[in-house]
């Protein structure tokens, strides 16, 4: 996750703390939306950026996720996502940024 | 006015390992981060030879030896399925040893910038004595080097940047201002070698294509570098000190940058000047980043890889006037993502490939072969990016099943009628959209296809001046002749014969009027 993001994400759930703070992912990959979805729960795995060794506890979803999915105006969704859906490995993303959630 | 047409492109690799350990940001941080980090210590034990990054199959497939589609079949991962015996010399380009490359930036450099040790460039002129590119007086400006504790002081006491054969020191580049941080030896040892890189890939197309150097009026250079002082960070110009090197005395030139749409925006430009009359012969190219080698070796290493991000890119590509029988560029067809044409994929898919093709009354499977951002899958996938073309390919086709003209089972066999593996180095403008120029050249004039869509895209964001995405398109197709395009009026030829016809008809009318009231 990059360092910029990281920053903003921390100065954030410092501002409003973690019980009313979800994060948003929109990675296009399985394994790099673990990692987003990890360093905002239990922080930077690789120890660059400035939430390594902070553990903010802030719950991800991926867009795809039916919980975000569902708030969304549905044509908006298709205008903005829907093409992104045929194209990326869908239940893949969501079962790794849903172990983080639940871990 | 007819479209113009390209005539040739050809392509460089260059492997620079040494530069990669020395140079590369994500080494050159990481030894200021964590200078005694593990990575630092075993990256030496994931170096290729020169050998296995030409034996490397996309590698060969980039400087032409082996198709895309013969690379599609091929056993992977490829760095373990190397293609022994493979040339470093291909039909469509070349690869460059390191060695050599440090004497073609010495033969780059005006300003007395770059030192080769004596010894090393005694070496350097028996190797590269005959060698086609690189020219007797090429070989008399290496000189005759310089003592190695010259070399060491300048390193150990004037910040010069090492020039390195593994562990041997052999040269070193010199700052060029001892406080302006845009003419630090880093800098000068990045442009000197985006500069080095882009002459050679200039005169292999003037050799290869047999014109005259004298006969190119332009150059556009679209690399991602940056060369100037602290008073004008970007001023330039590449083009022109490549043009140089190139021997090309009668023309002038400027530097146009897009991040890695540069080049695609180049050519679009290269296009217009020669339609328009302007020129009628422009070179549109690229040399390579040094900044960006083992951009993912962090990855690489951790997941028991070589370091293959060790290579440094070029390419030149010539746009000249209509023959007849050249690949034209429709120009009456650029795609390009607006200020205002949203950032979703989809908003940037329509802008860049449905838009032209709807304007030209064509459908998304009218185009043969597109290409994308042609980035190595087995470089990006270890690092957490996907295959990229790939995901190109797919976002194409989905496109397509979203306007109705392809079954959403059809998705992943239009992605692979359509496309083809990543077989460019992730060298930012080197991958996008140019690397298949060579190739659509060859099977648009053998028939094998009849259109090719070239995008370019950029991701401005880096700059931290907009968040705005940015992509450019243009449409390759077969040449009808000189003869058949001179039989269909365009619209403006059209207005003016419709203007003379009226204007014809008033004069009788007027001549009318008066003879009646004359009568």
């Amino acid at each position: 996750m990059d360092m910029g993001i990281q920053q903003r994400v921390m100065d954030l759930a410092e501002k409003y703390g973690n019980e009313d703070l979800i994060v948003v992912l929109g990675g296009a990959e399985a394994e790099a939306s673990g990692l987003a979805a990890e360093t905002v729960s239990k922080g930077d795995p690789t120890f660059a950026g400035p939430l390594a060794g902070v553990p903010l506890g802030l719950k991800a979803y991926h867009v795809f996720e039916e919980e975000i999915k569902n708030e969304v105006d549905p044509q908006v969704y298709d205008d903005q996502v829907s093409m992104m859906e045929m194209v990326l490995d869908v239940d893949a993303i969501i079962n790794e940024v849903r172990t983080y959630r639940e871990g | 006015m007819a479209y113009p047409v390209i005539k040739g492109a050809r392509y460089l690799l260059v492997h620079v390992p040494n530069m990669l350990i020395n140079n590369g940001t994500t080494q050159t941080v990481e030894r200021k981060k964590n200078p005694d980090s593990s990575y630092l210590k075993n990256i030496y034990k994931h170096i290729r030879s020169f050998e296995d990054a030409v034996a490397y199959p996309p590698n060969q497939v980039y400087i032409g030896n082996i198709s895309p589609d013969e690379l599609a079949k091929m056993e992977s991962p490829w760095y373990e399925n190397l293609v022994h015996g493979s040339s470093r010399f291909g039909r469509l380009g070349e690869i460059v040893p390191e060695d050599e490359f440090y004497a073609w930036m010495k033969v780059s450099d005006a300003f007395e910038l770059v030192f080769l040790e004596k010894g090393f460039t005694d070496e350097l002129k028996l190797k590269l004595k005959g060698n086609e590119l690189f020219s007797e007086n090429d070989i008399s400006k290496l000189g005759s080097g310089f003592e190695i504790y010259e070399i060491e002081k300048l390193v150990r006491e004037n910040s010069a940047e090492p020039l390195n054969m593994g562990e041997k020191l052999v040269g070193c580049i010199k700052r060029a201002h001892d406080i302006d941080v845009n003419l630090s030896a880093g800098v000068i040892l990045e442009n000197t070698a985006a500069k080095a890189s882009a002459a050679i890939v200039l005169r292999k197309l003037i050799k290869d294509l047999g014109i005259e150097a004298e006969s190119i009026d332009y150059i556009i250079e679209t690399s991602e570098e940056s060369c100037g002082d602290m008073n004008q960070r970007g001023g330039g110009n590449f083009a022109k000190a490549i043009g140089e090197i190139g021997g090309c005395i009668n023309a002038t030139g400027c530097d146009i940058r897009g991040f890695c749409a540069g080049p695609a925006h180049g050519l679009i430009n290269a296009a217009a000047l020669v339609q328009s009359g302007i020129f009628k012969n422009v070179v549109v190219l690229g040399g390579g980043a040094v900044a960006k080698l083992g951009m993912n070796g962090k990855d690489h290493v951790a997941k028991g890889l070589p370091v293959l991000e060790d290579m440094l890119g070029g390419f030149a590509v010539l746009v000249s006037e209509n023959d007849g029988k050249n690949p034209i560029i429709r120009t009456d067809l650029i795609g390009k993502h607006n200020v205002g044409s949203g950032s979703s994929p989809q908003a940037v898919m329509q802008a860049i490939v449905a838009d032209p093709l709807e304007k030209g009354g064509l459908k998304i499977g009218d185009i043969d072969k597109y290409s994308v951002e042609m980035q190595i899958p087995e470089i990006t996938v270890p690092a957490g990016a996907g295959d990229v073309p790939q995901a190109n390919y797919k976002m194409i086709a989905a496109l397509a099943v979203k306007k109705g003209e392809l079954d959403r089972r059809d998705l992943l066999d239009f992605a692979r009628k359509h496309g083809m593996p990543g077989f460019a180095p992730t060298q930012g403008h080197i991958p996008s959209g140019v690397p298949f120029i060579g190739f659509a050249r060859e099977w648009l004039l053998e028939d094998r296809i009849k259109r090719a869509m070239i995008i370019g895209k950029g991701s401005l964001f880096l700059g931290r001046m907009t968040n705005l995405f940015d992509g450019v398109s243009f449409i390759l197709e077969q040449n009808k002749g000189k003869g058949e395009e001179k039989k269909q009026p365009g619209k403006e030829q059209i207005k003016f014969i419709m203007a003379e016809a009226f204007r014809e008809l008033a004069d009788n009318l007027l001549q009318e009027a008066g003879n009646w009231n004359g009568k």
